[in-house]
Order: structure tokens, then C-alpha cells, then sequence
């Protein structure tokens, strides 16, 4: 098996690794870097829970190859809090109970910090839309919205 | 001293509060480990070869050539998974689930399985593995398995429950009826009578993280296994019996779990993962893919249901019955029962019958699915319900109140109520805003109600009082939810400490005794209630320190505010000892102290809800959204109310997926096309609006702090508010769920041709 040869940036660390060609940077992630943050949930980018951002951009990680990664600037759930302070959307599912399993809150945070970096004052709907490519089958997205709303608002200081 | 479980009324201090949940920073941060975040040093990676055929006779499986393929450590087939089930109908089918035997009976069904270095090698080893079908005819739908002429299935099934019994095996496994009085004459006095048949299609739950485990078994014939399970204890019994080992040489542990509503209920890979490990004498990683969840998992039943009900002008309800076809997949099984036990239980009948039908069709082997086969039941009955009181020209919320069960009601099941909230939640129902609200073109509005029986079942818990007097719980049933927080807070109450003081865990296997699953919401009843009675424990073994601290008799010790205090003054006059202190102190008193129970948690309270949507259809397209959905429900006594909230509205949310969206697909050809989260479409965000919900509080009285379950219920009423806010929209009886777009297109169109 040809690996190839991948030194990128993620939450701020250098990494370096090896992968195979055709191997999904989620495996990469999971699998060879110990970050288990991310989950697996479908594998064919429909439900969002491997969701990172890559040089800002909201993807699904099963759907980048580790391959492509090469020189970017990579952020996971892992790398969401900072230190033992944890960012004000972490704070906020927890609070509003916007999870009840919780396999997919990495992803939805994600999700939701990329969509408040974009527009820090979004509407209900551009809540709901927003966040459209992640499923959630605990809550019926009803806390989850809610605790978006709390944390744009926090973070706005209004 | 066993527990009395009695509701007892009394001033609380934290239950009933909304504290964090202890498992919410792992959550958020990414650290809490699911099933598929486990991995053992050496693993193997494993996967299975699947049927392509619904209906097929095995005659050759070759694994020669995948076993020469270097880097494959070992591949299995059922001949590494011998019978060893003596006579046990239901563990055969389930090892015959998880690996097919003579026949495959489903798209999907499992033929053969390797464990090798890596997935890749694995994929390999599974394109080399060569199988000779004799491909067999097929049946997928529930009302062409029943005819004559449909291919049967297993030639060993004869229908129980008729007399005589069939000498001819069929498709059908089972029949029962349940009710009282007598229906024929109930119609004959009824003014109005409506009846109408309905289908629902077959969903699956939907939980987002796919099944996985790994599996590690040593020479010596002990095991470990990590999973993602709603029940260890249930797993480990039955993976044992399946592989002939002691069930104390295999040790579960689980791991969260990323959703189950039942699904997680049932063994698939973790024999086979168990079995490859035995084989190939290294652990081994078993992760179905999302297209293996839903290929090959245990969706809920289609079903196929005639429902009639009379009324009098006045309201009075004088009969019903319903005939409730459900399938239980490729394996006999009993879902229909539960149909026909819930069907009619929010009301108080003279007159009613249900009899229920159970079905084998060449699908995947059904599971349970949140309040199983009662919301496809809740369909049939409330459209029905529905369009009675507009005929006899009641408001429909009214037609329910008139003829809701009540205290002393003798269910259609048969068990006689007691305190129960079917009317309380009505009543809410007709004062609601909601109900009041004005409604906008192309818009409708519905409402229906649902029960759902609830669970305890057995149930084993620890706590022990760390020397700083903190608190550990350790529990056996899986958290699914935010149980750990609700343990935590009765525990907190019971021992006067605050909540946060108090570490609740789930064990593993060989650290408590056997507890049932968590399943029939008995998840935070069952537990709370062994944790009471273990809590009362640790209260009395704390007294009788305390009394030798003071070296006075232990009756003159009470437990108040988390401290032990002289019972009066003749006691003796000592400041108050606190839990701490005591526990610190524990060395010369006597050891670590500790309270255990083990117990059946009888007397799960009953739990009924009612529910309002509002609805809007785009009569060009068929595509309907929902506006407005409230959800009210009985809890006994909401714990931790805002999980309490998550539980209503997760499972309303499910119901209106199900309502609009959600169907299993079969070609002619038996398979399965929408394996995928992007054909089989569950609801997203931007689909829906928020989902008001109304928590009663009529305590359970088996219960000390009056819980019920409160996990499934919310998915009862939903199919039936969806459809009859739909009908109303419409002006067209909506019979067929989903009521997706091109069914609610033809329904108007063929409204309009009329």
C-alpha cells in the first residue's frame, strides 16, 4: 500500500502522518491520531457528525480525504475548548440540555461555532438552516436551537 | 428490610431541580468514548459478508480463497456458531439472525464473516468469500405474506392461538385477542359507526451512531466485550448462551451510547465479533456502516390495521375493534399483541376488541422501537376517533374527555387503572393556547393521545461513601438520556448531600448483578427506586456509626440534612455528625460504608399523553410542514424536568418523521433502497419549529417519589396528531403513513375528481 505523506495543522498543533490515498480524513482523525471527538455517523456526509472545519470551511470529514489536507489549518472538537474554559456554545448545550446521547454534539458544535464565526446574529431560521446538515435524533432540535440562540446572545453582549 | 415503595408526599429540595448533567462535559468536549472510540491493542478489524437475496437457500459458502488472502486471521460462518440453544425458539432465531444457517431470510442477512489486519484486507477477504444461492421467492409486504399464495417462510411455524392448531405452517405465527364485553352488540347500539383500514410502513430508529463492539477472547475461555448496548447484562447472558460460555467468564462493559429507542435491545455483530476473537485469538472490532444499520438491524413493524368504532349522538362510545396486522420481520415474534394491548387504553369502553395478527416477511428481524407497535395502533384508533366526533358533531377533545379511562377503569388489556392522566392531559388539552390559536390558509389542526404501559424489571445498585464522604453510584442500566443525572439528584435527596457530591456510573458486567435493559422507559424509575432503597441503607449504616462514634444505641440516631443527630434530648446532648465526618471516621466504626439493593421494581405506572399540531399543505405539491406542536404528557414526577422536556420532544419529533417522512423501501427484487440517511430522511432542524411541551405530575403510587416512565409515550400520538391535522387541512381522511408528499397529493387529487 502507497501511504502518502500529510503535514498539516490541527487546533493549532502541528501533525504530521501518514495515510492511505483513498482514506477519509474522519479515519485519519479516529484512527491514526487518536481523535475520537469526531464521530462516524453515516460515512456519506448525510448527517454531519464528523463535522470539522477545514482553513474555516464547515466539511464533513468523511468526505476530505487526509490526502487533501496537506498545509491546512484544520479545527476539531477536541481543540473547542481552551484549557479547562470551554467556549461559550460548550457551556450552553450543556446548560440548555441540548444533548441527550450526545454522538452528535461534537458535530453540531462545530457547526453552530461555524455558523455564529459567519453571522453572529442569526435568526431562528438561519439557525434551523444552519444547522440542517447535522440530524439529531434525541431532541427534536428544539434545545439545541435554543442554546445557539443563548450563546449568540451571550457572545454579542446583548 | 425490603423497601416500601409507596408515593409518599413530602417537601423536596433537589429533585425535581435541572442541574447539569454529570456526563455533559465528556459530551461537549469530545471525550466520552462511544462504541466505535474503543479499540485494544492488536485489534482485528471485522466485517460481514451480507445476503443480496430477500429469500434463499444456502447451498455452498466457500471461504477457501479469502483464507489464503494474507493478512485474514479468521473467517466464520454459522458452522462456527453451532446450535447449542436446546429447544429455545427465540435464541435460535436469534443466532440464526445473526448468522444465517440453511436459508438467508432478509436483504441483509449475515452469510459469513471475517476479522483481519485492516478494513481494506477485510474488504478483499470479503470479495474472495464465493456463495452458491438457490435463490427462492420472496414476500416483503404484510398483507401478501398472509395469502394463500405466498411463499412461506419458515416451513416450522403453524399459527398459535387458533383452534385447532394449523397443520399447515404459514406466515402467520400468532393470534390473540384481548378486550371485554361484547362488540357485536355495542354496534348494533351505536348511532354513528366509522371504519376504515390503514398502513403504516416500516421506520427505523435512527440513532445516529451506528452498532459497534469489540470483542476479545482468550485461550482461557474468558471474554471481554465493549459495546454500545441499552443492556450489558441482557447482552452478556445471551452472547454467553450463544457461544456456550459461563456468563461470569465474559465480562460488558458498555460504552455511552449514541442513541437506541429499542434498537440497541437486540445481539447482531457481538456474537459474531465474540466468535471471530475465539478464532482468531486476538480482539476484534465489529462497526456496521450506516447502510448495514439499516439493511440489517431491527426496524419497527409495517403494519396493516382494520379499526371500527360506534358512538351514540350524545358521545358515548358503545363499541370498537380492531384488527391489527403487524410484521415481526423475517423471524416469528409478537408486536401485534402490543398493538392490540394499547390500542384502546386511553379509553373507557364497555364494548371492545382487539386482535392482533402477528406476520413474517422476508425484512429484517423487527426490534422494539420507543413504545413498540403502540403508535401505529394510536393511528388507526384515533383517525377513527377523529372522525367519529365530527360526524356525531362533538369537538373532538370533548368526544375524548367523555369516554377517557379513568381511576378504576377496566382496561381494554384487562388490568383495572389506578390514578392515571389520560383526563388530566385532555383538559390541559382543551385549555391550551394552542388549541385556541387562529389557523392560516392551507393549514390544519390536529390532536390525539396515546398510552404506553411502562417497565421496571430487575434492577441491581451499589453506593458506597468515599472516605471524604463523597458519593459513588454504580448502576447496571445504561444511561440513554440523562438518567445519571436524575439517580444522582434522588440519591442527593435521599442522603441530604448535595447533588454534586454524588458520582453516578454504570458498571460493568462483573460488578453488579444482572439488571434488565433499559428499555420500557423503567431506565430512571426502576434505578431510582433500587437506589432509594440502597440509599435508605447507607442512611441506616451511617446511623449506626454514628451512634458508635457517640457510643449511644443506633434507634437513637436520626438521619437529618445529610447529618446524624441525637433522635431528643434523652440521647444525649451531640452537634450534629456529617456524612463526612462519619465516613471519615469509618475505619474505627466498622469499614466502608455502603448500601446495596437488588430488587423487581414492580408497579411502573401507566402513562398516557395528548398531543396538538398545527399543520400547513401545499396543495400543488403535496409538501406539507408542521407549525406549531405541543406536546403534554403525564410524568408522575419529573425528576429532572428539563430531560423530562427532551424526552417529550425527541420522541414527538420521531412521531413526525414517521407521520411524513420516514419508509422503508423494497423493490420487487426484496431489497432495500434507501439504505441511507439521505434517502431514508429523518427530520432536520430546518424542518420543524419549536415543540411546546406540558409536564402533569399525577404521582405513580408505586413509586416512592411518584415516577412513571416518561421515554416513550411521547412517540404514541404523534402519527395520528400529524394525520388528523393533515385530514383537517385537507378535507381528505389521510389512511396511509407517511403522508408524504406524492400520498398527500393523490389523496387531494382524488378528493378533487369526487
Amino acid at each position: 500500500m502507497s501511504g502518502v505523506f500529510v503535514s498539516t495543522t490541527i487546533n493549532g498543533d502541528s501533525v504530521e502522518f501518514s495515510c492511505a490515498a483513498d482514506e477519509p480524513l474522519l479515519d485519519v482523525l479516529r484512527n491514526r491520531l487518536g481523535m475520537t471527538g469526531s464521530k462516524e455517523g453515516c460515512g456519506t456526509g448525510d448527517c454531519g457528525a464528523c463535522s470539522v472545519t477545514v482553513n474555516g470551511r464547515l466539511v464533513c470529514s468523511c468526505l476530505v480525504l487526509g490526502a487533501e489536507v496537506g498545509g491546512a489549518t484544520i479545527e476539531t472538537i477536541e481543540g473547542m475548548a481552551d484549557g479547562d474554559v470551554l467556549h461559550p456554545l460548550q457551556k450552553n448545550f450543556i446548560s440548555h440540555a441540548a444533548l441527550q446521547c450526545g454522538i452528535c454534539t461534537p458535530g453540531f458544535l462545530i457547526a453552530a461555532k461555524a455558523l455564529l464565526d459567519k453571522n453572529p446574529d442569526p435568526s431562528e431560521e438561519e439557525i434551523r438552516f444552519g444547522l440542517a446538515g447535522n440530524l439529531c435524533r434525541c431532541t427534536g432540535y428544539d434545545k439545541i436551537v435554543r442554546a445557539v440562540q443563548a450563546t449568540s446572545k451571550e457572545m454579542r453582549g446583548a | 428490610m425490603p423497601l416500601d415503595t409507596s408515593y409518599v408526599q413530602k417537601t423536596l429540595k433537589q429533585v425535581g431541580t435541572r442541574p447539569l448533567r454529570p456526563d455533559g462535559l465528556d459530551k461537549v468536549t469530545g471525550r466520552a468514548r462511544f462504541g466505535a472510540d474503543y479499540n485494544a491493542p492488536g485489534q482485528l478489524i471485522a466485517l460481514v459478508l451480507r445476503s443480496p437475496h430477500p429469500h434463499a437457500r444456502i447451498r455452498k459458502i466457500d471461504t477457501s480463497k479469502a483464507e489464503k488472502l494474507a493478512g485474514v486471521k479468521a473467517i466464520i460462518t454459522s458452522a462456527d456458531l453451532p446450535d447449542l440453544t436446546n429447544g429455545d425458539r427465540n435464541m435460535r432465531d436469534m443466532l440464526e439472525n445473526c448468522m444465517a444457517r440453511k436459508k438467508v431470510l432478509y436483504d441483509g442477512h449475515a452469510v459469513a464473516a471475517v476479522a483481519a489486519i485492516d478494513v481494506t484486507t477485510a474488504r478483499k477477504a470479503l470479495k474472495l468469500i464465493k456463495v452458491d444461492y438457490e435463490i427462492l421467492p420472496h414476500v416483503t409486504d404484510v398483507d401478501e405474506a398472509l395469502k394463500p399464495s405466498a411463499p412461506v417462510i419458515h416451513d416450522d411455524v403453524f399459527t398459535d392461538g387458533v383452534e385447532p392448531k394449523p397443520t399447515k405452517p404459514s406466515n402467520n405465527n400468532k393470534r390473540a385477542s384481548f378486550g371485554h364485553g361484547d362488540v357485536a352488540q355495542g354496534f348494533r347500539e351505536a348511532d354513528v359507526v366509522v371504519e376504515h383500514s390503514f398502513k403504516t410502513e416500516q421506520t427505523h430508529q435512527g440513532y445516529i451512531e451506528p452498532h459497534s463492539c469489540v470483542a476479545n477472547v482468550s485461550p482461557d475461555g474468558t471474554g471481554e466485550l465493549w459495546v454500545c448496548t441499552q443492556g450489558h447484562f441482557v447482552y452478556r447472558n445471551q452472547c454467553a448462551a450463544l457461544l456456550g460460555m459461563d456468563i461470569s467468564r465474559l465480562r460488558v462493559t458498555a460504552s455511552e451510547i449514541g442513541g437506541g429507542f429499542g434498537g440497541k435491545t437486540h445481539i447482531w455483530t457481538e456474537p459474531v465479533a465474540l466468535a471471530l476473537s475465539r478464532k482468531a485469538n486476538r480482539p476484534v472490532k465489529l462497526t456496521m456502516s450506516r447502510e448495514e444499520v439499516f439493511r440489517c438491524s431491527g426496524p419497527t413493524s409495517s403494519t396493516s390495521i382494520d379499526m371500527k368504532i360506534g358512538a351514540k349522538k350524545d358521545g358515548t362510545i358503545t363499541a370498537a375493534h380492531g384488527v391489527l396486522r403487524y410484521h415481526g420481520g423475517a423471524f416469528p415474534a409478537t408486536w401485534a399483541e402490543f398493538g392490540a394491548m394499547t390500542a384502546f387504553a386511553c379509553y373507557d369502553l364497555k364494548n371492545v376488541k382487539s386482535d392482533s395478527i402477528e406476520v413474517i416477511v422476508n425484512r429484517p428481524k423487527t426490534a422494539a422501537y420507543r413504545a413498540p407497535s403502540a403508535p401505529m395502533a394510536a393511528f388507526a384508533v384515533e383517525s377513527v376517533m377523529d372522525e367519529l366526533a365530527r360526524k356525531i358533531g362533538m369537538d373532538p377533545v370533548d368526544f375524548r374527555i367523555k369516554n377517557a379511562a379513568k381511576e378504576g377503569t377496566k382496561s381494554s388489556y384487562g388490568p383495572v387503572y389506578g390514578p392515571i392522566g389520560i383526563g388530566a392531559t385532555l383538559e390541559a388539552a382543551k385549555n391550551h393556547p394552542h388549541m385556541k390559536a387562529p389557523l392560516g390558509k392551507n393549514q390544519g389542526r390536529g390532536m390525539a393521545c396515546g398510552f404506553w404501559f411502562n417497565f421496571g424489571g430487575q434492577t441491581c445498585t451499589d453506593i458506597n461513601v468515599t472516605p471524604d464522604g463523597t458519593v459513588t453510584v454504580a448502576v447496571g442500566t445504561i444511561d440513554v438520556g440523562g438518567s445519571r443525572a436524575s439517580i444522582g439528584l434522588i440519591v442527593a435527596e435521599e442522603l441530604g448531600i448535595p447533588y454534586d457530591h454524588v458520582r453516578v456510573v454504570i458498571a460493568d458486567t462483573s460488578t453488579l448483578g444482572h439488571n434488565d435493559m433499559t428499555d420500557g422507559s423503567r431506565g430512571t424509575f426502576s434505578t431510582t427506586m433500587a437506589c432509594v432503597a440502597a440509599s435508605r441503607n447507607v442512611v441506616k449504616e451511617l446511623g449506626k456509626r454514628a451512634a458508635k462514634m457517640w457510643d449511644i444505641p443506633e434507634d437513637a440516631v436520626v438521619w437529618e440534612d445529610g447529618h446524624a443527630k441525637p433522635a431528643g434530648s434523652n440521647a444525649g446532648n451531640f452537634p450534629p455528625l456529617s456524612i463526612r465526618e462519619i465516613a471519615a471516621g469509618a475505619g474505627n466504626t466498622g469499614g466502608p460504608i455502603a448500601g446495596h439493593n437488588e430488587m423487581v421494581a414492580d408497579g411502573a405506572g401507566v402513562s398516557f399523553a395528548t398531543h396538538i399540531c398545527d399543520i400547513e399543505v401545499d396543495p400543488e405539491t403535496g409538501r406539507s410542514s408542521v407549525k406549531r406542536y405541543t406536546v403534554i404528557q403525564d410524568a408522575g414526577k419529573a425528576v429532572h424536568p428539563t430531560y423530562v422536556e427532551g424526552q417529550y420532544q425527541g420522541g414527538a419529533v420521531q412521531g413526525i418523521g414517521w407521520a411524513l417522512n420516514e419508509e422503508y423501501i423494497y423493490g420487487k427484487d426484496g431489497r432495500l433502497q434507501n439504505a441511507g440517511f439521505l434517502d431514508y430522511r429523518i427530520p432536520v432542524c430546518s424542518d420543524l419549529p419549536f415543540i411546546d411541551t406540558m409536564i402533569l405530575e399525577i404521582p405513580n403510587p408505586n413509586h416512592p417519589y411518584g415516577v412513571r416512565g416518561v421515554g416513550e409515550t411521547s412517540i404514541v400520538p404523534p402519527l395520528a396528531t400529524v394525520a388528523n391535522a393533515m385530514s383537517n387541512a385537507t378535507g381528505v381522511r389521510m389512511t396511509h403513513i407517511p403522508m408524504s408528499p406524492p400520498r398527500v397529493l393523490k389523496a387531494i387529487d382524488a378528493l378533487k375528481k369526487h
